[in-house]
């Protein structure tokens, strides 16, 4: 046990050398450099190998060449420098390679800010990238849950040879909290038969498209993306047992969101939360069970209410949707309970 | 009687337009890395456009780059593998159009991968367009006027830029007839020598033909890059460096 004090984004960068992480490249970004300069001298120490890259475009390319070999890799960017990865994560992803992205999110479009906000959800979840491909999406809460999913990020990624990205924040990732880290793992190269690494007295491989050497390619990646969907939702609930008012938020919101919840209930509003913990796939599954809903409201940091048209596709659009929308701060408890005040009184329109 | 056997690599026809210059160098890469005993540990990051036809007829593990990213591709293979022999395959539009910068950055930071990089005017796959490469007045379906090099810029003759490098080897050869292909074969090799001795960033430029483009036949494809190509490419060792950290 070695509890410690650490930002979250130094924390992502620790447990991603503790999952047996040995290659990185990366570019400068606010906010989330300090994965880049933690990972700068942490790399080395465990014979791994740090690149600061000269742009987004090299770094995710070095990545998808370190995730060919075998190797864990991974890279982290945010917002505009996130929208330069995408060629590189269709490529990994239509290769079938594992690795792990991080975007820490800033908030708005072109050169935005690096102020708070959740404004990269549909660029994230829905893929960025061209063509069929998703990648597995895992958004953080705390700096804990943060170190927790770098470690599942890198096991899920290698389970079904396909990209999972981290989907934290600005908040997460500059905040402190106590973290307690696994141990430092090996992580073994060569256990895969799939890899680039000199051909050996084996076929050789190709590592491109998969697209290209399959006959049943089409339903293969369809079932894969099926078994995903089917075995890899993750949420979390609170109070949703009796909720007529149920809101939906994934990472900083959703710590906001849970107070919120508890000052509205103080008022006799039945309110709960959903908290998707993966967003792709969709914890679907968490709005089977709700009865008597009255209203599902989507929390987040953007002014489009991003997630809002997930939410409504979960409840198979039998309840209204409403959204709650932020970002460039952090919206205070109060200001939440005051929307869904509005919403309870019929004062809010429907987001879809 | 066989007076000299192909490759394994080389395991089936490769694929290229008749009188293209990319078998050749195919060929080429293939013998060398055979016989330095290279060829089992040999990963190559291949590049998009023609060249990306190789993985098809080369067997040797290839990972297919995004277009321009194929030397960042072998520069992150090579750090996980370093003791295996690591090149990028690339045409002229992929490494010096839309990937210039990664291009660029693996010589300034003299990584320890080999560039093959092949010059042959034009983009060839997309139907023979305008390349950084093209030569002065040379008509392709985006310069149909030939090229204006005071709208586009002169031929880039990468080279130049690279010789004020810290790297280890830099080489520019031609396939247009034997003596140039057996000496562009002794380039590529001493490229991969210098990669296995740990000297740094190795690149080969390949001056080759392509007759479907250029609309001339497989000969007068030749006799063009002997009489006219080499006046702005010329060929020759730009850079060696031996012993260094072996």
């Amino acid at each position: 046990m070695d509890k410690q004090l650490m930002k979250g984004n130094e924390a992502i960068a620790e447990a991603a050398v503790r999952a047996g992480c040995k290659f990185f490249a990366g570019y400068p970004i606010t906010p989330q450099s300090e994965i880049l300069e933690y990972l700068s001298w942490r790399m080395p120490e465990e014979d791994g190998v740090f690149i600061q890259s000269e742009s987004e475009l090299a770094g995710i390319s070095m990545v998808y060449g370190a995730a060919a070999t075998g190797f864990r890799t991974m890279t982290s960017s945010s917002g505009p420098g996130y929208s330069l990865l995408q060629e590189g994560i269709s490529y990994i992803a239509s290769a079938e390679l594992p690795c792990l992205l991080v975007n820490v999110m800033r908030y708005g479009s072109g050169l935005g800010d690096i102020f708070v906000g959740q404004s990269d959800y549909w660029q994230t979840v829905k893929n960025g990238g061209h063509g069929d491909y998703r990648s597995i999406v895992y958004a953080p809460a705390s700096v804990q849950e943060a170190a927790d999913l770098v470690r599942l990020g890198f096991d899920k990624a290698e389970e079904y040879r396909n990209p999972v990205t981290l989907l934290s924040d600005a908040s997460i990732g500059q905040m402190m909290e106590p973290v307690d880290l696994p141990k430092i793992i090996d992580h073994d190269p060569d256990k895969y038969d799939w890899t680039a690494s000199g051909k050996g007295e084996r076929k050789f491989n190709r590592i491109t498209s998969n697209m290209y050497y399959m006959d049943n390619f089409d339903e293969y990646i369809s079932k894969k993306y099926k078994t995903i969907e089917e075995n890899e939702q993750l949420w979390e609930e609170f109070h949703t047992e009796d909720a007529e008012y149920v809101l939906v938020a994934y990472g900083i919101s959703s710590r906001i969101s849970i107070e919120a919840v508890e000052a509205v209930r103080k008022k006799g509003i039945k309110a709960g939360l959903i908290r998707p913990i993966s967003l792709y796939p969709f914890p679907v599954k968490a709005f089977e069970g709700l009865k008597d809903v009255k209203g599902l409201i989507s929390v987040e940091m953007t002014k489009l209410s991003q997630m809002a048209e997930d939410v409504a596709l979960a409840s198979r659009m039998k309840v209204p949707v409403y959204g709650i929308t932020g970002g460039t701060e952090l919206y205070e408890v109060e200001d939440v309970v005051e929307s869904i005040l509005e919403i309870v009184d019929g004062k809010a329109k429907e987001v879809i | 009687m066989v007076i000299k056997s192909k490759p394994e690599a080389c395991f089936v026809d490769n694929k290229y337009c008749p009188g293209c210059g990319h078998g050749i160098i195919n060929r080429l890469v293939a013998e060398v890395l055979e016989e330095m005993g290279e060829e089992k540990k040999a990963i190559g990051a291949i590049a998009v456009g023609c060249a990306s036809l190789m993985p098809d007829t080369f067997g040797i593990d290839c990972i297919q780059a995004q277009h321009g990213r194929a030397a960042a591709v072998a520069v992150g293979v090579k750090n996980c593998r370093p003791d295996n022999m690591v090149f990028s395959y690339q045409g002229d539009g992929d490494a010096l159009a839309i990937g210039f910068s990664e291009t660029m950055y693996a010589a300034i930071r003299n990584d320890n991968i080999t560039v093959i990089f092949v010059n042959n005017g034009n983009f060839g796959m997309t139907g023979g367009q305008m390349a950084p490469t093209t030569l002065e007045g040379q008509r392709t379906t985006t310069s149909p006027k030939g090229r204006d090099i005071m709208a586009t810029g002169a031929p880039l003759n990468v080279i130049n830029l690279m010789k004020t490098l810290d790297v280890a080897y830099l080489a520019r050869g031609s396939v247009d007839g034997n003596a140039n292909i057996m000496k562009t074969k002794k380039y590529i090799r001493e490229a991969f020598e210098a990669q296995k001795n740990k000297e740094g960033y190795s690149f080969v430029e390949v001056l080759s033909p392509c007759p479907t483009n250029w609309n001339k036949s497989p000969q007068d494809s030749m006799k063009h890059i002997r009489e006219t190509v080499v006046k702005t490419y010329e060929m020759g060792v730009y850079a060696e460096r031996r012993g260094d950290n072996a």
